[in-house]
């Protein structure tokens, strides 16, 4: 307990001297929000330069976009507390239902703190091109009490900042909901402090330099001069100066989360009675309302990406909208076909399962793109629930890796096939200078989406091996068979979901 | 004076509440209950997983009776609650050694 004062002491001591660090340096080096400064003045060291006082006076934020973006980052809190929670507490058995609960909405505010602390600085700070750097620790420095200034951001177009407290916001949200997303492969049988613990380890060493290495760059304004372009792009992180596509998180968010649940179930082992008892959802009634609230925030979630309330973001929205419907359909009908009936569990998981595929894909695929990746992903994550979890051989209870890796894998594949304009996508920008559109072949695009995709299997895969192994030292990764078998409500959190 | 627990489909509650009614039962207790008979259960598949549900929902209705309309209570049961498809329930037919009206201290007979 002292410990805990004295660490409360500390961290009060660091927020309380922050600000005044803030004054000491008022032009914070941070680098994705360092867009500010005017492109035509700026010397050839662009992205480290601050906000500085140039005849050209520095581009304001755009009203329509912050508002937009802060809408955004609401819709995709909403996609954890509630959504997931309930997506997640109804496919569990009664006694477990506020155990599953509870993980999510407190790693959900644990990531959330993190963020702050030091999350978003690590992974959205220039530092090198697999992990960030630590200048905006406590988010120092995004606002200048004294000035009244804010600290800008970058977005994917020249001269459009937004306030980077808006942007840190929108990421936590991210970062948050993907920890999230591991708990339902661990249900109904994790420890809650080891699920704590697992948390803070596998977010600091596998979410931040992935989200740092798919998305840092320094930001569109930097690239000023076609001769500084390569020094320029060599403080971007290293699958994205590879040239991965990954809208919204792909990679990010679901082969990360996926990989790292199936570990997890593993590690953990097959609940008691697995295979021999039966364990239906106690309450899809609550499923669906999760999925459908899924399904409406992650219009924040994918069409918040473009970062800019623009026709990116429509085709986000569009893209969203229609592949989760075709993925709906075409799991429904599949299961159909092959197992007699359409069942609503069916319909919300094929849901997820396109929202899952597009999210890579969302602003860098036409409506073609999203027309196929959401057919095949309906297809594809039936499948993963099916025939692979058999082969795969683990308990991977509300089948995190067969929707949300698999899904995730399949959208980051097909995003760098159908972003080609030849298949009606947008392409990508080419040229950070002139911001020239172009695209260069599927096949070469493919194998840049392969190698992404390969790095953050392995990485999440070993990172999540680690932190499991270390919480088990600590603290012991399972409840005990007797704890279980009554549930986890009663016996971790001393509560009962229903009285009846 | 006997017991009559009927075993029936749950939505054939309220056709037999009414057959009992009519040949001049005054109460009955109803409670939902779970079982298998010879309808055994049915499959249900959540994603992958296939669960066999042996028990089925059906309600037991018990009714207390006077030893002469005994018959007609049993056909009552039997033509209200039948569909003629497997598991439409069971009759159980048990004898009452004795009843009291808590409020009145009646018993036997008047206290039915």
């Amino acid at each position: 307990m002292r410990k805990l004062y004295a660490m409360l002491a500390l961290v009060g001591a660091f927020w309380l001297g922050a600000p005044v660090h803030a004054q000491d340096k008022p032009a914070p080096s941070a680098a994705a929000p360092a867009a500010a400064a005017a492109p035509a003045a700026a010397p050839v060291a662009a992205a480290a330069a601050a906000p500085s006082a140039t005849a050209t006076p520095a581009p304001t934020p755009n009203k329509g976009d912050t508002a937009w973006m802060l809408t955004s980052t609401a819709l995709v809190l909403m996609m954890s507390v509630p959504a997931l929670a309930l997506f997640y507490g109804g496919l569990v058995r009664s006694k477990n239902m506020l155990s599953v609960l509870m993980q999510v909405f407190v790693t959900f505010s644990l990531i959330t703190v993190l963020w702050c602390i030091y999350g978003y600085s690590l992974a959205f700070t220039e530092g090198n091109s697999i992990i960030g750097g630590l200048d905006r620790l406590f988010l120092k420095g995004t606002f200048d009490p004294v000035k009244g200034d804010f600290a800008m951001g970058a977005t994917f177009s020249k001269n459009t900042p937004i306030f980077e407290l808006v942007y840190v916001a929108f990421q936590a949200t991210f970062a948050a909901i993907t920890c999230a997303l591991i708990l339902g492969s661990v249900a109904e049988r994790m420890k809650f402090s080891a699920v704590l613990i697992f948390m803070v380890l596998w977010f600091t060493f596998s979410y931040l330099p992935i989200a740092h290495m798919v998305w840092f760059f320094p930001g569109p304004d930097a690239f000023t001069d076609p001769k500084t372009v390569d020094a320029v792009t060599a403080k971007a992180g290293l699958i994205w100066q590879w040239g991965a596509l990954d809208f919204a998180g792909g990679t990010v968010v679901h082969i990360n989360a996926g990989v790292a649940g199936l570990i997890g179930a593993y590690l953990l082992g097959k609940r008691v009675g697995f295979g021999k008892e039966a364990m239906q959802p106690h309450n899809l009634t609550m499923t669906m309302i999760g999925a459908a609230l899924l399904w409406v925030g992650w219009f924040g979630f994918n069409a918040g990406s473009a970062l800019e309330a623009n026709g990116t973001a429509a085709l986000a929205f569009m893209n969203t909208f229609l592949a989760t419907a075709c993925a709906v359909l075409s799991w429904v009908f599949l299961e159909w076909m092959l197992k007699g009936k359409p069942s609503m569990l069916g319909a919300a998981s094929g849901a997820v399962a396109g929202l899952v595929a597009i999210t890579p894909a969302a602003g860098n695929v036409g409506i073609p793109g999203a027309f196929v990746i959401g057919l095949v992903a309906g297809a594809v994550c039936l499948w993963g629930v099916n025939g692979l979890k058999k082969l795969l051989g683990a308990d991977d209870a509300l089948d995190v890796f067969g929707v949300h890796a698999v899904g995730g894998i399949l959208g980051a594949l097909l995003t760098g096939v159908f972003n080609s304009p030849d298949l009606g996508g947008p392409g990508f920008v080419t040229d950070w200078v002139t911001m020239k559109v172009g695209y260069s072949s599927i096949g070469e695009q493919l194998w840049i989406q392969c190698k992404a995709v390969a790095l953050v299997l392995v990485w999440t895969g070993v990172v999540a091996f680690i932190s499991y192994k270390i919480a088990d030292l600590l603290v012991g990764l399972r409840v005990t068979e007797e704890e279980e078998r009554e549930g986890l409500d009663i016996n971790s959190h001393g509560e009962t979901a229903y009285h009846m | 004076m006997k017991l009559v627990t009927a075993i029936i489909k749950p939505f054939k509650l309220d056709e037999v509440r009414e057959a009992l009614s009519a040949v001049g039962v005054s109460g009955i207790t109803v409670t939902e209950v779970k079982g298998f008979g010879r309808q055994k259960g049915h499959t249900e598949l959540y994603r992958g997983a296939e669960y066999v549900v042996d028990f089925l929902p059906k309600v037991k209705v018990e009714a207390a009776v006077k030893d002469e309309v005994l018959d007609q209570v049993i056909e009552a049961i039997e033509k209200s609650a039948n569909t003629g498809k497997i598991g439409d329930g069971k009759i159980f037919v048990f004898d009452l050694e004795q009843v009291v009206r808590i409020r009145t201290g009646e018993t036997g007979a008047e206290a039915l």
